[in-house]
């Protein structure tokens, strides 16, 4: 803290804010600055995804590679991946949801009381069983913001709660079937190629156009901007991302495509998708979102600024029972039914692993949505993969554990370096 | 001119123990009016009950000659009364601008309008003639001490605000540091705000201070201009209690 770090001069005083270097050079020194001084966001997740795709196409190129794992795999994850969207929100002011899985699994039973037991409508039951896991959320954050219980314990008590409600309503053994088209489609069906194409194209120049009119019009304000070129990397990223994605799940990936064709990409990305860019915008674009990180960041501090961080501690909660139910029916659907166990055993961990996987912070503060993407994608290879490997289950929540131990060391030794070298 | 700010016979107890016995203190526009005492004069219940933090029990309180209540942080605010704490308030994990505009984002069909917010961040620092902030968009955590305070400092007159309170902003400054920030003080003030700063060390008081408000015990010993007093004779009415009658102390 010397004076002439503070002291530095800067060339032109009237934009304070020097020019980046705009070189590819450039661009890659500022990113590797960021690294070192701790910010290392998703490339840890990212870096072992991509070596742990590697190790299975390499000790199981048949299985591991072909378009039918790949489109099972996104179905496999999409429950834990959309619980772990949730948890993100929750996670972000330094709080945990262990009964997320939990209330998952019980409105997944409310929809099946309610669609299959009481035959509603579609839509009635849905908006009871979203509802259902908003309640919950509720609950949950009253304790937690208005008592000041810590949110591990009273989540653990709903943990146990909920899955007594859950086989209560359901019957021991019991299982709830669901009949609906929809709902069972939302996990298992895919949808037609070219609709799959389309939305692939719609969302390439979606964010292509949306992100360069956003540059230019800060450019012409003289303001802060990214490169040109970082643009241009990350757009070229993603086209290529989602037109390998896309393209492989319009494969024909049948084993017998003369009975069932079996092709296009499957819904559940869809959901995911969507729910990742309406949350992301949410916690990025909203008032509401700078006040969720502010809370995580430095609750006494957004208190006194005037932001009310009981409404906001309450609404992350009741965000992530809400995404819960969504998560629950997702797993439900793709089995057809609802079980006691629904939402239950590794479910709840795995989701928290994700969030913590992909780069989200268990101090608070800091994550995103598109973390609970990576992550969940990681948690999900790995168990797809091992299990082609024909490990037995033990070793694969050993090795589960393992990455969730580095991810979290990696979280916590990226914050201490942050600290040292003052970024966060 | 009347004064901006304006305290008759402040009263305020936290149960048994009385903390402020009848305090007066008056604040005038353009001047930098520093509060000193010995710990446990009363100096912080002082200024958290004119930022509406705590309430007085009793007393008179006027802002720009108008009797006022004072019951909430907002209030304070509505009146253009903003204090920056000595820790500062700031969120590590967001960016200048944010935390400038923090709870108080601007708003374009109802969300989050980034580019007036990092203009109007760039306009106030640079009213300001902060030159020391390389960009308004790095974290607050990387900065330095000063570079901290002057960031608590601008959010606190981003809003046109009238009466700015700075609770020992030089405590954990380097020298080169705290010169910055005084000299920010004293920018305050020239630009017309009245600026209330709280202060253990006479160097900076001395330095900046128009009037010198002494805290003893929960009572004011007296409001004295700087220009008229002495040091010595400051610090003898900190450890008695009582203003010095002429003379050198």
């Amino acid at each position: 803290m010397s004076a002439d770090v503070d002291d530095r001069p800067v060339a032109d005083p009237a934009s304070p804010d020097p020019m980046p270097d705009n070189s590819l050079g450039g661009i890659l020194r500022a990113y590797l600055a960021k690294i070192k001084g701790g910010e290392v966001g998703s490339l840890p997740a990212v870096l072992g995804l991509i070596a742990l795709v590697v190790v299975f196409s390499a000790l199981r190129p048949e299985q591991f590679t072909n378009s039918f794992n790949f489109a099972n795999l996104i179905g496999q994850s999409a429950g834990v991946t959309v619980l772990a969207m949730g948890l993100v929100f929750v996670l972000l002011l330094g709080e945990i949801d262990l009964s997320a899985g939990f209330a998952g699994g019980t409105c997944a039973g409310v929809l099946g009381v309610f669609l299959t037991r009481q035959e509603w409508p579609l839509l009635p039951a849905l908006v009871a069983a979203l509802l259902t896991g908003a309640v919950i959320g509720l609950l949950i954050g009253l304790l937690v913001a208005r008592l000041g219980i810590p949110s591990f314990v009273v989540t653990l008590a709903a943990f146990l709660g909920l899955q007594g409600v859950l086989l209560t309503m359901i019957g021991e053994g019991g299982t709830i079937p669901y009949r609906n088209d929809f709902i069972n489609g939302l996990n298992n069906a895919n949808l037609p190629v070219w609709l799959g194409w389309t939305l692939g194209i719609v969302c390439i120049v979606g964010y292509a156009v949306s992100t360069y009119v956003t540059d230019a019009r800060r450019r012409a304000k003289n303001l802060t901007v990214q490169p040109i070129l970082l643009w241009a990397l990350k757009t070229g990223l993603l086209t290529v991302v989602v037109l390998a994605v896309v393209g492989y799940l319009s494969v024909e990936r049948s084993r017998n495509p003369a009975l069932t064709s079996l092709k296009g990409v499957p819904v559940s990305l869809l959901v995911i998708v969507g729910l990742l860019i309406v949350l992301t915008f949410m916690l990025t674009r909203t008032a509401w979102g700078r006040h969720v990180y502010a809370v995580g960041g430095n609750a006494e501090a957004a208190r006194r600024a005037g932001i009310n961080v009981f409404r906001v501690r309450l609404s992350c909660f009741i965000l992530c029972s809400t995404m819960a139910a969504m998560a629950g029916i997702m797993i439900a659907s793709r089995t057809n039914s609802v079980n006691p166990n629904t939402g239950g055993e590794t479910t709840l961990l795995y989701a928290v692993g994700a969030a913590v996987i992909g780069g989200t912070s268990l101090f608070g503060g800091k994550g995103r949505v598109i973390d609970a993407v990576i992550g969940g994608t990681v948690v999900a290879v790995i168990d797809n993969g091992m299990g082609l490997l024909d490990q037995p289950q033990g070793t694969v929540w050993m090795v589960t554990g393992l990455v969730l131990l580095v991810a979290a060391s990696v979280d916590a030794l990226s914050r201490r370096r942050a600290s040292a070298t003052g970024h966060v | 001119m009347s004064p901006l700010l304006e305290l008759h016979g402040v009263e305020k107890s936290f149960g048994a123990v009385q903390v402020l016995r009848g305090v007066d203190l008056s604040v005038r526009a353009g001047r930098v009016t520093a509060l000193v005492g010995d710990n446990g004069a009363g100096k912080s219940t002082l200024v958290k009950g004119m930022a509406g933090i705590h309430l007085f029990d009793a007393g008179d309180y006027l802002f720009e000659g108008e009797p006022v209540k004072v019951t909430s942080p907002k209030d304070a605010a509505a009146l253009g009364i903003e204090v920056v704490y000595q820790d500062l308030a700031l969120c590590d994990n967001l960016d200048v601008v944010h935390n400038m505009f923090l709870g108080r984002e601007m708003r374009r069909f109802r969300l989050v309008d980034e580019d007036t917010m990092e203009q109007r961040a760039r306009e106030t620092l640079d009213g300001l003639s902060v030159r020391t902030l390389k960009s308004v968009r790095t974290p607050v955590a990387s900065l330095s001490g000063g570079q901290r305070q002057t960031v608590a400092i601008a959010r606190a007159v981003l809003w046109n605000s009238k009466l700015v309170i700075l609770d020992e902003p030089t405590a954990a400054l380097g020298v080169a540091q705290t010169e910055q920030v005084l000299r920010l003080v004293r920018r305050l003030a020239d630009r017309g705000l009245g600026v209330v700063l709280i202060s253990h060390n006479l160097n900076d008081v001395f330095e900046v201070a128009d009037d010198i408000a002494v805290l003893h015990l929960g009572r004011m010993v007296g409001q004295i201009e700087a220009a008229s007093t002495t040091r010595g004779r400051v610090v003898e009415a900190i450890t008695t209690g009582v203003v010095p009658e002429g003379g050198a102390a």
